[in-house]
């Protein structure tokens, strides 16, 4: 037995060996591009051509002026709190639904999660066809059901384009946010509910006066992965809408991509994107904080 | 203010018989206790009473009403849990007035009330904190003002004192009496902790297995236990059994006394019947207050069970490890039990 103390003994260089895989990959592909997007947003760089030149503040007001991007920034902000209002209400009814012993539910529970799993660009296509405008199935639906008695053009008319997206973007964090709700429904102290229960709540009662506010800090760290995941989503809306009809139904993403890459205006594309970056930080922080504030005190 | 009768009552879980058959009638203003080891069915008992668990069979009646099919919100009890389940989201009087507000009370007068129990209880000062500011001695007093605004016919408490700690459950205890004595409301109180038991219950039922063993005053279960799970589940340390040398008695008889009664000769009453035994001493502990002292009889018999005598400080004399000595037991604080089903002889 050797005396020496080995690599596998020496807790410093092997945590450093360990760590600096991780380490490279953020450095190299999320720091190292967000820093150029930085630099970008403040140059008059374009594709296509090396050279380089400060341009200042001259983008952001560029695009501030620009009726384009201000409806994109509102598009942004509807499609975001659009899907997460809805993929709160469904994931917390969904939870309920699946803490409930029934037949076939680990099945469901399978199916519930399936939209996770399969990519966004591939979900993204099949909804296309959904809202066709020859094709809808759910035109088709509310025709034959009899609720429908024109028809519904979900992508060429900017307001049912805006509501598709939507419901996309809600389907896509749906599961996530419900197999988050259902971890944090499993996790109440049981003794509570039941307390209430005795105490003579109903179920209404019990739900918004005992297990939702509970449930606060779970939802919360839904809600903030909600509004990163959708806020920052380039395939949904490129795929569904590309930004169309005439502009109407961009997001920041998308605007940024059109500008920056198809349009080779780098500078300005990069900031497009950096835009939301403060308005994100500032969400985050005060979920976080919301989420601590709200936590469920020592027993 | 009301009675309760539990009939045939049972809760199977899967096979197993979580509480079997059991038949009790608990008296109104009465405070009785629920006391057995962990598992023994006490606590699936007061849950069905509550309303949180559905019997399998059986009959529950409160206030003469049939109440087994009636939600726990309608059954008109109050119930204390362990843990004291406060709404860790809610300060102390919004957990207090929850009830109330259930009940659908104007503001004022659940105000009013919440006031009142908080004064009763003397946690006013704490209306405005949350749960988890408090100590648990100040969460259990909450528990119990949040189950008192409900005006219960019967209050159903959980082990309420088994999270405090051992300092304070003695002046808890003594509060929790006083209160019961004063509002007078049928009280059944779950505990696997004999000395609560006794300090606290009007009767005590004592279950095990899922059954009820015994019902009884603290002294009738005390001093006259009907098996021999009762005789040495109750009592600090347990009566002593061993298997009876009189051949008077059935063969397998055993013979039971509380390590009390068991004395060195000299120091029990004179003028009594006694029945002595030599008493070979293997250990003496000295509690302070008592001594307890470890040994087995030594009568020739191949009989190696532990005996345990208490000797009150008032016993002065040395008891020398490793000596066998003259120990008695007055005759009627002896006790006969069929050695194959543990049940009393008289």
């Amino acid at each position: 037995m050797t005396r020496r103390r080995r690599f596998a003994d020496r807790e410093d260089l092997l945590g450093a060996a360990m760590l600096a895989p991780a380490l490279a990959y953020v450095l190299l592909l999320v720091g190292v591009p967000f820093g150029l997007a930085i630099v970008l947003s403040f140059s008059n760089a374009t594709a296509g051509s090396l050279s380089f030149g400060w341009a200042g503040f001259a983008n952001y007001s560029a695009i501030f002026a620009d009726p384009i991007f201000r409806r994109a920034l509102a598009n942004t902000a509807i499609v975001t709190v659009g899907s997460q209002v809805l993929v709160v209400v469904l994931a917390t009814a969904a939870a309920q639904v699946f803490r409930a012993a029934f037949h076939g539910k680990r099945t469901a529970r399978f199916v519930l999660l399936l939209p996770w799993a399969v990519p966004v660009s591939l979900a993204a296509i099949a909804w296309t066809w959904i809202f066709d405008s020859t094709f809808s199935v759910i035109n088709w639906t509310l025709k034959v059901s009899g609720l429908l008695h024109g028809w519904l053009y979900w992508l060429g008319e900017p307001g049912l384009a805006l509501v598709a997206i939507i419901i996309v973007q809600a389907w896509r964090i749906f599961p996530f946010a419900t197999v988050i709700v259902l971890a944090g429904l499993s996790s109440l102290p049981q003794d509570v509910m039941e307390a209430a229960i005795v105490d003579g709540a109903g179920f209404w009662r019990r739900l918004f006066y005992v297990e939702l506010p509970l449930l606060l800090p779970v939802v919360a760290v839904a809600v903030l992965f909600g509004v990163v995941y959708t806020a920052t989503d380039l395939g949904v809306v490129y795929i569904l809408t590309g930004g169309g009809p005439a502009n109407t139904t961009h997001v920041l993403p998308t605007l940024a991509f059109q500008r920056g890459i198809q349009g080779a205006d780098l500078g300005q594309g990069a900031a497009i994107a950096v835009f939301l970056l403060p308005f994100l930080i500032v969400v985050a922080i005060l979920m976080l904080r919301l989420a601590r504030h709200s936590e469920v005190g020592s027993r | 203010m009301a009675g309760v009768e539990i009939r045939h009552l049972s809760k199977r879980f899967g096979q197993l018989y979580a509480v079997d058959d059991v038949d009790l009638s608990i008296r109104e203003g009465e405070f009785l206790v629920l006391l057995g080891p962990s598992g023994c069915g006490k606590t699936t008992l007061l849950r069905m009473i509550a309303g949180l668990e559905q019997p399998t069979t059986g009959q529950i009646h409160i206030g003469g009403e049939r109440m087994d099919d009636v939600p726990p919100r309608a059954r008109g009890i109050a119930m204390v849990f362990q843990s004291y389940a406060l709404y860790p989201h809610r300060t102390v009087s919004r957990n207090i007035s929850f009830p109330l507000e259930a009940l659908g009370l104007p503001r004022a007068a659940i105000d009013e009330k919440v006031r009142w129990a908080a004064e009763m209880f003397g946690i006013g000062r704490y209306l405005d904190r949350y749960p988890r500011q408090l100590s648990g001695g100040e969460r259990q007093r909450v528990a119990l003002c949040r189950a008192l605004v409900r005006d219960p016919k019967v209050f159903l408490l959980d082990e309420p004192l088994a999270n405090l700690d051992a300092k304070l459950r003695n002046t808890a205890r003594d509060e929790l009496k006083r209160f019961q004595r004063r509002i007078k409301t049928t009280t059944v109180y779950v505990t696997h902790d004999q000395v609560e038991a006794m300090g606290l219950g009007d009767r005590i039922v004592v279950m095990d297995g899922g059954r009820v063993r015994q019902v009884g005053t603290p002294q009738e279960v005390y001093e006259e236990p009907v098996d021999t799970f009762v005789a040495t589940f109750v009592g600090q340390p347990p009566m002593n059994l061993l298997p009876a040398r009189d051949p008077a008695l059935p063969p397998g008889t055993l013979l039971g006394f509380r390590p009390e009664h068991f004395l060195p000769r000299d120091h029990v009453t004179a003028g009594e019947p006694l029945q002595t035994f030599p008493f070979a001493v293997r250990r003496v502990e000295y509690l302070g207050s008592d001594r307890y002292v470890y040994g087995t009889i030594a009568d020739g018999a191949a009989n190696d069970a532990t005996v345990i005598a208490k000797l009150p400080a008032t016993v002065g004399m040395a008891i020398p490890e490793g000596e066998t000595l003259e120990f008695a037991v007055p005759r009627r604080a002896l006790r006969y039990f069929d050695g194959a089903t543990g049940a009393r002889r008289p």
